[in-house]
Formats: structure tokens, C-alpha cells, sequence
């Protein structure tokens, strides 16, 4: 499974913001993954605790979002809910579509605690 | 690297973070950053780094995945006896499934690099990026990488490769793009591999794994191949040359050539493309700075 190099890539991202905010410790990590991502959110949760031990996210909660997946028709130019293995038009039918929403693997936002400024 | 200049905001999340703004203050004095860069970003640079290195050199780089065992070795050595006078090959062999892949490709006298992936369950940016070290970019005009056989990890992770290649062989089930659609979605074409057997198994449609590709919104186009026959084969290496014109069409403008679908987080780093400019709109307010790959990277 490659969800926990995912999320030592993650970690890797947050560590360099959070030096760069001053930040003491990470408290809350959001992230958007969409259903054709190709990373499960579950599993990237159980990878988190592993990858983020003895860092400054360790004591982080992990919150995942997800989106719809939407795709909008070249043919009809009509936008609408998809499937992940059926994405086709959902007003004419035509399978020449483009990805709207649903394949999102993005770190969000961080919520940190600022080391007291002396 | 982007990490600090949230230049990642594009027409498509840009609603994500409206109203919101870079820095919220939550009740109990902790700071929200709003952040907004892909969980691969790291890796994505690194591709764009190979992208630069085959771009300059005037170099198509293939993805090969599949099942393991869908032919993707056998393909090439094919392919590298039928086109040595007319292509220079390099091999990046990623697929432990055999441990002499690397020794087929050099068996027919084209470098091979293999990448000893361990555990891995794919291949990454950086590994390709080290492999690419091994090669003299300035004696290959096509460069194939035989990733690691398996359908799910390995589509989540850019190379640099200009082009993605499926192997789908009839003894899989002709269902296989619908349930891995992530991967399916990313072909750039689909070779539907030992077309020969069709003959003994008749519970695979060729016609339903393209229809199944279709569902995908995938407008690629679908080969029945056979290594073993050579059926089929000429449309495959048809395809490899106007790829390749392609790619040297496109270099010689200043631009590159990227796989039609990509994941979320390549999408948002192709600003890293030759014509670098980073006038782009961001759509927020803070300043940022960029520090793409590390000056004094050179290997040529
Ligand atoms: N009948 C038939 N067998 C093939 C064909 N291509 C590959 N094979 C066989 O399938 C097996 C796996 O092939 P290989 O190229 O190692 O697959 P890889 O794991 O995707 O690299 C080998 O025994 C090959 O000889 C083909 O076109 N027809
Ligand atoms: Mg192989
Ligand atoms: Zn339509
Ligand atoms: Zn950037």
C-alpha cells in the first residue's frame, strides 16, 4: 500500500510550514481526498500515527474531507454527478467528459500553536 | 520547492478557500493556515525535474503498468528487436515479479537500470530521478519505465514520464478498468496484451474492456497486441513514432508533453513546465517565494 509514503510526504509538508509559521505543535491537520484520488482515506488514517510519531504533528488530529465526484460534458456542456468507474455524461450520456471534482489529494489547512514570541 | 507559496490555488478549488483567506484566528488562540498544495507535491517536483532532464534531451519517457505478468518485458523486448535501427532505448525496470527483467532488456542490447523497489508497491519520482543517473540521456531517444506490476499504487505517482502505456492481457478480466478506474483513467493508451490467446478464452471481450475504458471518459485508444505473435504490433510501434515526432515537435516549441490525466497534484504543479513563469494569479494575498530545484543540479 503506498498510503504511508503519502503520508510521509505529508508530514514532510507540514514539518516545513510549521518551522516556517514558528510553530510549537500542529493540533489539527484537514485534508481533501477525492473517491478517484487512488489513496483510501482509511488507510491513510491508519498510516497518519505511524509516519507522524516524534514529529511536531504527532499529537495532530486527522480530519479527511471528501468531494463529490462532477464532471462536466464536452457534447452538452451539461455538469453533473459521476461515478468513480462511470463517467459519463449524467444528461446525454456521452462519455466525453472532463473530471469536475473527485480526484483531490490535497493538504488544506493546518491549524498550529505559535511558540510565545519572548 | 512550492511549499511556502500556495501558488496551488487553481480555477477549480479556488472556491475551497474563498471567504476564508490565508490565516484565521480559531478561539483559543491557535492559528488555521489555509495550505492548499498536494500530498505529492514533493514527489510532482521531482517529476517535473525528469520531465526537464527527457525534455532536454529530446527523450519520450513511456510508464508501463499493468497486472503483474500482463507481458509488459516481454512487450519490450519485442519492441526493442522489431525498432533497435530505428530507435535508441533505454530501460528504467522497476518489476521484481521476475528478477531478470533488467538482464532480458540487456540481453538485446539496451541499458537497463533496474530499481530494486524492496517492498515497494510502486515506483516514485526520486527513484526514477537516481535510475536516470545511470543513463546517457544524450544516446536515447525513448526511454521505457516497466513500473512495478500492480493496478492501484502506481497511478498516484508521476514520474515524469510523458506518457502512460496500460497493459490489460486477456487472461485478466475484460472488467479490470472498472474496478481500478484510477489507474484505467490514467492511459494514454491501453494495450490489450496476448491477443493470441483470445482464440482459448472467450470470456474476454475485447469490445467491453474498451467499453469499460470509455465509462472512464478516457478517450485513449485501445491496441490488441501480441508479443508473441506480432499481431497487432504495428499499430503499437505507429504509435511509439508519432509520440516520439510528438515530443520533439513539442520540445523544439519550449514545451513539454504531460499524460491527458493526471493526478490532482501534478495538475497544480504545471507551472513547473520550461516557460517558468510564475506571474500566474493566486487568488490570495500572501507574499511567496520560489525555490524550484535546487541550483547546481546538473548531471548532464
Ligand atoms: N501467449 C502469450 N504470452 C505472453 C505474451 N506476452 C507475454 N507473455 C507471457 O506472459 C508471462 C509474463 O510476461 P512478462 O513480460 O514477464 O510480464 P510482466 O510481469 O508484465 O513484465 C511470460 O511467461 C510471457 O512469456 C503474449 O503476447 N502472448
Ligand atoms: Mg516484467
Ligand atoms: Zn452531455
Ligand atoms: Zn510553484
Amino acid at each position: 500500500m503506498h498510503e504511508l509514503s503519502v503520508c510521509q510526504g505529508l508530514i514532510s509538508q507540514v514539518e516545513q510550514i510549521a518551522r516556517r509559521e514558528d510553530a510549537e505543535s500542529v493540533t489539527r491537520i484537514l485534508l481533501s481526498v477525492g473517491p478517484l484520488s487512488g489513496v483510501e482515506p482509511q488507510l491513510l488514517a491508519d498510516a497518519f500515527p505511524i509516519a507522524a510519531a516524534g514529529t511536531v504533528a504527532e499529537h495532530a488530529r486527522l480530519d479527511i474531507e471528501s468531494q463529490p465526484i462532477r464532471v462536466k460534458c464536452d457534447t452538452c456542456g451539461a455538469e453533473t454527478d459521476a461515478s468513480a468507474n462511470r463517467l459519463l455524461c449524467g444528461s446525454c450520456g456521452d462519455f466525453r467528459t472532463r473530471l469536475v471534482s473527485g480526484d483531490e489529494m490535497l493538504l488544506m489547512s493546518l491549524e498550529l500553536e505559535r511558540r510565545e514570541r519572548a | 520547492m512550492c511549499d511556502t507559496c500556495g501558488c496551488n490555488v487553481t480555477e477549480g478549488n479556488r472556491h475551497l478557500i474563498e471567504g476564508d483567506g490565508r490565516l484565521a484566528r480559531t478561539e483559543s488562540g491557535r492559528e488555521a493556515i489555509s495550505v492548499l498544495q498536494g500530498l505529492l507535491s514533493e514527489n510532482d517536483h521531482i517529476a517535473a525535474h525528469n520531465r526537464e532532464h527527457f525534455d532536454r534531451h529530446q527523450v519520450l519517457a513511456l510508464n508501463l503498468m499493468s497486472s503483474p505478468g500482463s507481458g509488459k518485458t516481454r512487450l519490450l523486448e519485442e519492441t526493442i528487436a522489431a525498432l533497435k535501427d530505428e530507435f535508441r532505448f533505454a530501460v528504467v525496470e522497476g518489476d521484481l515479479e521476475t528478477e531478470n527483467d533488467a538482464q532480458r532488456i540487456r540481453d538485446k542490447g539496451v541499458p537497463a537500470v533496474q530499481i530494486t523497489t524492496g517492498t515497494a508497491c510502486h515506483l516514485d519520482a526520486h527513484m526514477v530521478h537516481n535510475a536516470l543517473h545511470e543513463i546517457d540521456l544524450d544516446q536515447v531517444d525513448i526511454v521505457f519505465v516497466e513500473n512495478v506490476g500492480n493496478l492501484v499504487c502506481p497511478a498516484s505517482f508521476d514520474l515524469g514520464q510523458h506518457r502512460n502505456v496500460i497493459l490489460l492481457s486477456v487472461t485478466e478480466g475484460d472488467d479490470k478498468p472498472a474496478k481500478y478506474p484510477v489507474m484505467f483513467r490514467a492511459a494514454d493508451l491501453m494495450l490489450i496484451s496476448k491477443s493470441d490467446l483470445l482464440a482459448v478464452l472467450d470470456d474476454f471481450e475485447p469490445n467491453r474492456a474498451e467499453r469499460h475504458l470509455r465509462e472512464l471518459a478516457n478517450r485513449a485508444p485501445a491496441f490488441r497486441v501480441s508479443a508473441r505473435s506480432g499481431d497487432g504490433m504495428q499499430a503499437w510501434f505507429d504509435w511509439l513514432r508519432s509520440e516520439f515526432a510528438a515530443l520533439r515537435e513539442r520540445v523544439q516549441r519550449g514545451e513539454t508533453m504531460r499524460p491527458a490525466i493526471q493526478p490532482d497534484g501534478q495538475l497544480m504543479h504545471s507551472h513547473d513546465d520550461h516557460a517558468h513563469d510564475h506571474a500566474h494569479d493566486h487568488g490570495h494575498g500572501h507574499a511567496h517565494t520560489h525555490h524550484h530545484h535546487a541550483a547546481g543540479h546538473r548531471h548532464d
